[in-house]
């Protein structure tokens, strides 16, 4: 489904974010990307949704060579994929409503899909009661939920969470990991980066370890060993 | 699908103007003052026109001829003069006429009409009064009449005077300010135009810069441009519209409010000496309204739009 292939990333600075890295992923997987700050986890995820290129090597989406899809193609390629950033980047002048609206007209759903789907996907996040409120409004394990029901409102062939509990206490950290392991067991696949020991610990899955832009380990049932 | 993505960025731009509230009161006041910039300077270049068309108008040449010339010769005169180029118009006042004025502008006056009635004979003479199509042009004019002076049956020169002489300071003088004023007129309306263009377009890409998290954000959701940027461009218009709605209703109070002061300041005395120049600003805006309310919401539009329009752009390359 993903592939990396002997990706590397070198900023004009000429500091090393990848360095040839290479591995795959494949559908219904629930892979964690785990490192220091720094290792590259975050510029993986960058080149996957076209925020960044990569200045070696090639980083595919099923078929296509990320690095040559043209504007729209981008635009479409990032409905596909569900992404959770660690700021939750939700937007503040909307509501938790036209928040999670938004990716959906952004993807050309209709009005009664958009009535249907944002109430629902609410409920799996359990924040019905916070439909109208605004992000200011919420605590940061709500807003994270709600960055989440964005990142899934379109059915994703993939959702992607770049440290999506770095700013949570334990708590609601365990309570978004176990919303990630919910998506994943309805069939979604799940990339996630992190560098909390006991996340990593817990889930009980594929385990990609990087440090200073290259990945040492790849476990099918691995643990934070850094 | 068109009609719902417009739909929908006209809705977002709409409430994106009301909840940032402060921004669209910020930019609607730059936007305003940009805008009453241009206002003004539509309202001073018709004042100016005015006042320097009232001027030029003031400015002229008389021909006054012999006593014994024939009315014959002074139109066959008038013909030649008309057909100068330089030359807008001519108007004759025979003897008659020229009596007749005296007598009714001192009619009050018994000692002069007195003095008029011993005289016994009509001592003024016709003349032809003329009026360039610029103010420089009186000099030749005033040339040709003296190369060109026809002689009558007795062999004298029919014109006896040309005022230019009397007037030719004036006319100098006119004729040096005159294009001085309307070159810096020109001058001061393109540079008050740039900086209002500048200032307008430096706040509104302040206004996005305060967004560059958001569009970044909606571009990662797999928005497209027009998508993003849309909103944008729709709150720039009514940023736009309303500046361009309190601009027209400032500039028709500051008409009305400029002409009572005029009249006010300087009383009835103006209104006889300067006729032209009394509910100049008034009956300008309100005969002009059409124009100037396309012209002032035109700019507003444009400005508002287009700057959001390209200010946008810079932040949508995610």
């Amino acid at each position: 489904m993903i592939y990396y292939d002997k990706v590397s990333k070198i900023y004009p600075d000429k500091s090393v974010a990848l360095d040839e890295v290479s591995f795959g992923v494949e559908p219904k997987e629930f892979v964690t990307i785990v490192g220091h700050s720094g290792a590259g986890k975050t510029t993986l995820i960058k080149l996957l949704i076209a925020e960044d290129y990569a200045t070696g090597g090639a980083v595919f989406f099923e078929s296509s060579n990320v690095r040559l899809l043209n504007k729209k193609q981008i635009s479409k390629l990032r409905r596909r994929i569900g992404t959770v950033f660690q700021d939750y980047r939700l937007i503040p002048n909307k509501t938790v409503y036209e928040n999670i609206a938004f990716a959906m007209e952004a993807a050309g759903r209709n009005d009664k899909e958009v009535a249907a789907d944002v109430p629902h996907v609410l409920e799996l996040v359990n924040l019905s009661n916070k439909i109208w409120n605004f992000p200011q409004e919420l605590s940061g394990g709500e807003r994270q939920r709600v960055a989440i029901a964005r990142a899934i409102v379109n059915q994703p062939d993939i959702v992607i969470a770049d440290e999506p509990t770095g700013n949570l206490d334990p708590v609601n950290t365990y309570e978004i990991i176990r919303i990630l392991q919910k998506i994943n067991e309805l069939g979604t696949t799940v990339l996630l980066t992190t560098h909390n020991k006991g996340v990593v610990d817990s889930i009980k899955g594929r385990v990609i370890t990087m440090e200073k832009g290259k990945v040492i380990r790849d476990d099918r049932e691995g643990k934070y060993v850094l | 699908m068109i009609f719902t993505t417009f739909k929908r960025i006209a809705r977002t731009g709409f409430v994106n103007f009301w909840r940032n509230g402060f921004l669209s009161f910020a930019a609607i006041v730059v936007i305003t003052l940009s805008l009453c910039i241009f206002g003004s300077l539509i309202m001073g270049t018709a004042y100016g026109r005015s006042l320097l068309a009232d001027v030029k108008d003031k400015v002229d040449i008389n021909v006054y001829f012999t006593l014994s010339t024939p009315e014959y010769d002074i139109m066959q005169l008038q013909r030649d003069i008309k057909n100068l180029p330089e030359v807008a118009n001519t108007s004759y006042t025979s003897r008659d006429q020229a009596l007749a004025s005296f007598k009714d502008k001192w009619q009050d006056n018994a000692l002069i009409m007195q003095g008029l009635q011993e005289i016994g004979d009509n001592p003024f003479p016709a003349s032809i009064n003329i009026k360039a199509k610029e103010p420089g042009q009186y000099g030749g004019i005033a040339d040709y009449l003296q190369s060109r002076n026809p002689l009558d049956a007795t062999g004298t020169p029919i014109i006896s005077k040309i005022n230019y002489r009397e007037n030719k300071l004036v006319i100098d003088r006119l004729s040096k300010i005159i294009p001085a004023v309307e070159k810096a007129g020109t001058i001061l309306a393109i540079i008050f135009v740039i900086v209002a263009i500048i200032v307008v377009w430096n706040t509104i890409r302040l206004i996005i810069f305060t967004a560059r998290d958001e569009i970044s954000v909606m571009k990662l959701v797999g928005a497209s441009n027009t998508y993003v940027r849309g909103p944008f461009v729709i709150s720039g218009i009514m940023y736009g519209v309303f500046s361009g709605i309190i601009t027209l209703v400032l500039m028709g109070a500051f008409a009305n409010w400029s002409d009572t002061l005029v009249l006010k300041l300087y009383g009835v005395a103006v209104a006889s000496d300067f006729s032209m120049l009394v509910n100049i600003s008034s009956t300008y805006f309100s005969q002009n309204f059409a124009q100037i309310f396309l012209v002032i919401m035109g700019a507003g539009i444009a400005l508002g739009g287009f700057s959001s329009y390209v200010a946008a752009r810079r932040y949508l390359k995610v």
